[in-house]
């Protein structure tokens, strides 16, 4: 476990009437030994929207999201310092089972397990306990219609998950993740592994699964932050430089280093 | 950033100024062609329609491959997007040119209906306004941009005027008033052409700035 400086919230004005932080970062510090990736980062992510993290390789972003379920522990021994919150509840504090339930992520890399189609999306709602066939089978089929894979492999459930087009089994990912029904997604450059095709499938899933999510994407892609997030943060060196609503980012940047990075002049 | 994007957003700010340009020029043989009464000067203002015509289309291919391929953003963008919106005003003022050179054309032979001061000063004052938001265009300038579109008024007052007058002219006089009528128009071209001045302004404050200044009492407040 590391360890954990709490700080005091800071009450802040929601950012819109209807926007409810569903996550906080409150001055949070990430150093793995000497070297601090993350620099005092606070950010507030609303419910119900598709937030991008973007910046340049090395800025601390999939540091950022990883610290949002904690997978960061498995990184390594690292110093977190600050506050980290879900729905108002330190997150540092929560147990990891149930944090990452409510806490699913998918990876830049699809990978699936060597299982079954079935098993994959099974896997999550067995290791909580579902045990019932039907209650299994009514998970399964929920996690793949969510995931937009329902009518194409409806007819293969047993067939191996490697079978599966790139494309697919990164929604087959996003299936296993939403099967224990999360309330936060965390995804790490989905779609840098996928062709224009299945990158547009899952930018319209992002915009069907925030009716019910709150979703957090890290992406290098800037028109893909710019076509389906809501809002848009820029780390550089481990620092918040700007964050805003997506279209403000994108037409009028309040930080010249937001500009010069998105229009590619950086550096 | 790839380089050849920079040339082409640095090629589309030097397409549309020299453009503006040529217009600009056009402004001043209109202007000249009617207070000089010269048919040759107001031949060469519709002689030079045809290029800024050919300019239009270049410039929005531009715009258009701009937006394809460089897929711009931030400020980048809002220049494509103004440039867009800029090409066609700066395209109709070459066109107002033109009307107002042909009509000059059917009023040079004729006796003077109207001091020529008072048309001179609405043409003048067009014309700087045209160039001011050119400039401001060029040189980034959001104070003259500003400048631009606060004396739009004046011109708009000053065009009621010399409506007024030649209506007065006209009941007056029923021999004057088809050329009365022609210079009725001829105001009313020089009018739009503030107009367009005006519009090339904000959306120089859009480029600049990036807030649409237009039909402010519909805007939220900055």
């Amino acid at each position: 476990m590391p360890d954990s400086i709490l700080i005091e919230p800071v009450m802040e004005a929601p950012l819109h009437p209807t926007d409810r932080a569903r996550l906080r970062a409150e001055n949070l510090r990430v150093a793995y030994g000497p070297k601090e990736v993350l620099k005092g980062v606070s950010l507030d992510i609303p419910a119900n929207q598709v937030t991008a993290i973007i910046g340049p390789s090395g800025c601390g972003k999939s540091t950022f999201l990883k610290c949002f379920n904690r997978i960061h522990e498995l990184s390594g021994p690292a110093k977190v310092t600050g506050r980290i919150e879900l729905d108002g509840r330190d997150l540092m504090a929560m147990r990891e089972v149930e944090l990452r339930r409510r806490v699913g992520m998918v990876f830049q890399k699809p990978n699936p397990f060597p299982k079954s189609i079935y098993d994959n999306v099974a896997f999550g709602p067995r290791l909580f306990g579902v045990r019932g066939r039907s209650d299994l089978d009514g998970a399964v089929e929920d996690g793949l219609r969510k995931a937009a894979l329902w009518d194409e492999v409806k007819d293969r459930l047993a067939d191996s998950a490697q079978g599966l087009s790139g494309g697919q089994q990164q929604r087959l990912c996003i299936a296993r993740a939403l099967a224990v029904q999360p309330e936060v997604l965390l995804m790490d450059e989905p779609c840098s592994a996928l062709d224009p095709i299945a990158t547009a499938r899952i930018e319209e899933l992002l915009f069907d699964l925030k009716r019910e999510l709150t979703i957090v994407i890290v992406t290098h892609n800037m028109q893909q932050a710019a076509r389906a997030s809501d809002r848009t943060a820029f780390l550089w060196l481990g620092e918040l430089v700007e964050e805003g609503p997506t279209e403000t980012i994108f037409t009028n940047p309040g930080k010249p280093m937001t500009e010069d990075y998105i229009t590619g002049r950086f550096g | 950033m790839n380089r050849h994007y920079d040339e082409d957003l640095k090629h589309l700010r030097e397409g549309l100024t020299a453009m503006a340009g040529q217009v600009e020029w056009m402004l001043d043989l209109t202007l000249r062609s009617l207070l000089e009464r010269r048919d040759d000067l107001a031949d060469r203002v519709s002689a030079l329609d045809a290029s800024v015509d050919e300019q239009e289309l270049k410039l929005d291919k531009s715009c258009i491959d701009l937006l394809a391929l460089g897929a711009p953003v931030a400020r980048d963008l809002r220049l494509v997007a103004s440039a867009l919106k800029i090409i066609p005003e700066i395209e109709r003022i070459g066109d107002h040119c033109c009307n107002i050179a042909r009509r000059a054309k059917l009023l040079n032979p004729q006796p003077l209906v109207l001091p020529a001061e008072a048309m001179e000063r609405l043409g003048r004052d067009t014309r700087d306004m045209v160039r001011q938001a050119v400039d401001a265009f060029v040189r980034g300038d959001a104070a003259l941009a500003r400048a631009v579109i606060a004396a739009d008024d004046q011109v708009d007052t000053l065009y009621m005027d010399i409506y007024r007058d030649l209506l007065r002219r006209m009941l007056g006089d029923p021999l004057c008033i088809e050329r009365a009528s022609h210079l009725i128009l001829v105001a009313k071209n020089w009018e739009r052409i503030a107009d367009q001045a005006t519009n090339i302004a904000e959306e120089v404050l859009f480029i600049l700035e990036g807030r649409n200044v237009k039909h402010p009492h519909l805007q939220d407040p900055p």
